[in-house]
């Protein structure tokens, strides 16, 4: 029996291209400033026009600055990238969401605000030039991430050639210890089946611990997806999905709710699905989990050792020594955020272990939210409060720290605590600069520390 | 659009495993609206981070071929990366693996990313170090990579590889071809009609 993957697959193929190649519809289009300008200069030179605008949304995140986000942005190519955005989306006709224009307060992290806004729906194929477009899985869509010319291939015909995904199910069962979050159960799949294990396959993640997750959850799991060489990941849509979606700006409302929620179960993987592996992870064994090394899938348990035969090269550049615990690690910054954890249960979880507590002297923290939305929500909820007095910097929404390409970047051989999804070399904006990653909670412990820590130690604080 | 069928020069081996598009092209080479000048910064931080790294070494100036171990290209989606490796001047990567985007954005770019098993690319890379000046010739139509006597099987994945032999990589046109069945796909979901 088919899985959600081959059922979406199925309803979006056009043809079989003379390649053999499928040419698949994609519901939505996801656009922002750094991988769009050249898509726009290709259709511009071969005259061809954006096939269907109003299925295409556009934000700026890369490279907005979290500072100040009045414009103009100090930062002139920033500023540049923006209004080129600008030109183009109005020019061909599609909605933008900005700093500074109507529609502004919708701007953030384009996996932040395609959910958020109802856009990202099951059963939808959604593109975007972003890798981490997988996200969008958490909904029950096949979401890809594409380079610039697939950009233009999807604003000119609103689909790709594409060859189809095997299928690896993830079953995860059991329940996830306190203090134990969906960033250590993705760190943990990784490490488990490696950086390469995904290539060739959509992850279709389940099992009890997943179906209990929210979608703030799910969507952390899945955006981790690429990480392990899976360019897909998806959930299947249940009644989490369906209450997440209910009410949201381009939801479907009152009876196309429920026929959409019809059309939403039937194209979800059957039970007696069948898939081309099969993998089990036990919740209940997974520790707060932290990287030591240069790819995502090195990292160990918070009490665990690295291990004697770990890669040299990473070693190396990280300053551990094989054998060693990341535990106790002095860091020099933490950073939450990113669209792996920017989201408002990822701030709440971060501010219950803040909360009373001070940054170390010697570290420099940030918060930033993926979205405007998110922001307010936080500062509703007294959120920007718990970390400024904490001595955290609240920051305006975007990417940042992820992967610097605004001012927020690592200095040197800097070490950061880090909520995002990327710890290669370099990625945080220094050449030279190191990152682990781990969950927001594990970051904020860390910020208040000043060395990575358990942060289970802590909840017991707060309970007591 | 010409026809890809097979590509002749000189080899550049680089060797390690899940050489990442934020080594290949660090982001901050992605702050601008063009793809110009790219070719200038390609592993720009690995170059200065090692003398000997081979896009330093002079005998592999103007090579063609680059030949590179497993996952290469992983993690960013940015073109950005085969953008600079394209306009440096290469026209091929032969691989253990890619990842998915990279492979794919390299296709449109008309780079066909060949595979091969590890100790052929071994072989490979010992060959092209031992013999800068080899001219190696990666074949599309028929997955062979050969270097002087050494003959290895590389293959492209069959769809791209059948798109590069009919001139039919840089996909856009092919896409707009039937599009009325675009529409009627359209037409036909669901969520597009407003259920």
């Amino acid at each position: 029996m088919p899985t959600l993957f081959h059922n979406v697959w199925n309803a979006h193929s056009v043809r079989t291209l003379p390649s053999g190649q499928t040419q698949l519809f994609v519901g939505l289009h996801l656009i922002h400033e750094v991988t769009s300008p050249q898509a726009f200069d290709m259709i511009r030179q071969h005259g061809w026009r954006v096939a269907f605008p109003e299925r295409t949304f556009a934000t700026v995140d890369h490279i907005v600055p979290t500072s100040v986000q009045k414009r103009p942005f100090i930062d002139l190519t920033a500023e540049e990238m923006t209004s080129v955005l600008e030109r183009n989306c109005h020019e061909y006709g599609i909605q933008l969401y900005a700093p500074g224009a109507s529609g502004g307060e919708h701007q953030g992290i384009v996996h932040v605000i395609g959910p958020e806004m109802g856009l990202t729906q099951p059963g939808m194929t959604i593109a975007c030039g972003d890798s981490h477009t997988s996200t969008h899985g958490a909904l029950g869509a096949i979401a890809f991430g594409i380079g610039t010319s697939q950009v233009r291939d999807v604003l000119a015909s609103q689909s790709l050639a594409l060859d189809p995904l095997k299928v690896r199910r993830i079953n995860v069962d059991g329940h996830l210890r306190p203090g134990v979050f969906a960033k250590d159960v993705i760190l943990t799949i990784i490490r488990r089946l490696g950086v390469q294990g995904g290539v060739g396959f959509a992850y279709e993640y389940g099992g009890s611990t997943v179906d209990r997750m929210t979608i703030d959850e799910r969507m952390t799991m899945c955006n981790m997806s690429i990480e392990g060489g899976a360019r897909v990941g998806y959930i299947n849509p249940d009644d989490t999905t369906f209450r997440y979606i209910e009410g949201r700006p381009f939801a479907p409302q009152g009876p196309a709710f429920t026929r959409a929620v019809e059309w939403w179960r039937q194209i979800a993987s059957t039970p007696d699905a069948e898939y081309d592996d099969v993998v089990h992870i036990d919740a209940g064994s997974i520790e707060p989990t932290v990287t030591w090394g240069i790819n995502p899938g090195q990292s160990v348990g918070i009490h665990e050792a690295i291990a004697t035969n770990a890669d040299e090269e990473a070693l190396t550049f990280m300053g551990f020594k094989a054998g060693a615990r990341v535990e106790g690690t002095r860091i020099d910054v933490a950073f939450i955020g990113s669209c792996t954890n920017g989201r408002l249960s990822d701030l709440e979880e971060a501010a219950k272990i803040v909360k009373g507590r001070h940054v170390a002297p010697h570290v420099k923290a940030l918060v930033v939210p993926g979205s405007q939305a998110v922001s307010r929500a936080a500062v509703a909820r007294g959120l920007d409060q718990v970390f400024t007095n904490a001595g955290f910097e609240w920051r305006g929404a975007g990417c940042s720290m992820c992967l610097a390409m605004n001012p927020d970047k690592l200095e040197g051989n800097q070490i950061c605590a880090s909520s995002s999804n990327r710890n290669f070399k370099g990625r945080q904006g220094s050449p030279t600069g190191r990152t682990l990653l781990m969950s927001p909670a594990m970051v904020a412990a860390a910020a208040v520390s000043g060395e990575v820590v358990d942060v289970r130690a802590m909840l017991d604080e707060v309970h007591a | 659009m010409p026809a890809i069928t097979s590509i002749a020069g000189r080899g550049l081996p680089l060797r390690g495993d899940d050489l990442d598009t934020d080594r290949i092209m660090p982001a901050r080479f992605l702050r601008a609206v063009t793809f110009e000048g790219l070719e200038n910064h390609v592993f720009e931080d690995d170059k200065k981070d090692n003398p000997n790294h081979p896009f330093n070494d002079a005998k592999y100036k103007g090579a063609a071929i680059l030949v590179v171990n497993s996952n290469f290209g992983c993690g960013s989606s940015r073109e950005h990366a085969p953008q600079g490796l394209a306009r440096y001047g290469i026209q091929a990567i032969v691989g253990e693996s890619f990842s998915e985007i990279f492979l794919g954005n390299s296709a449109v770019l008309g780079i066909p990313c060949f595979t091969a098993e590890k100790t052929a690319i071994e072989h490979l890379q010992a060959a092209i170090e031992k013999s800068p000046d080899l001219v190696i010739e990666a074949d599309v139509a028929n997955g062979v990579v050969s270097a002087g006597t050494l003959g290895i099987e590389a293959t492209v994945p069959s769809g791209l590889r059948d798109a590069f032999v009919t001139d039919q990589w840089n996909p856009t046109a092919m896409l707009l071809a039937d599009f009325d069945k675009v529409r009627a796909i359209a037409k036909g979901l669901p969520y597009v009609s407003g259920f």
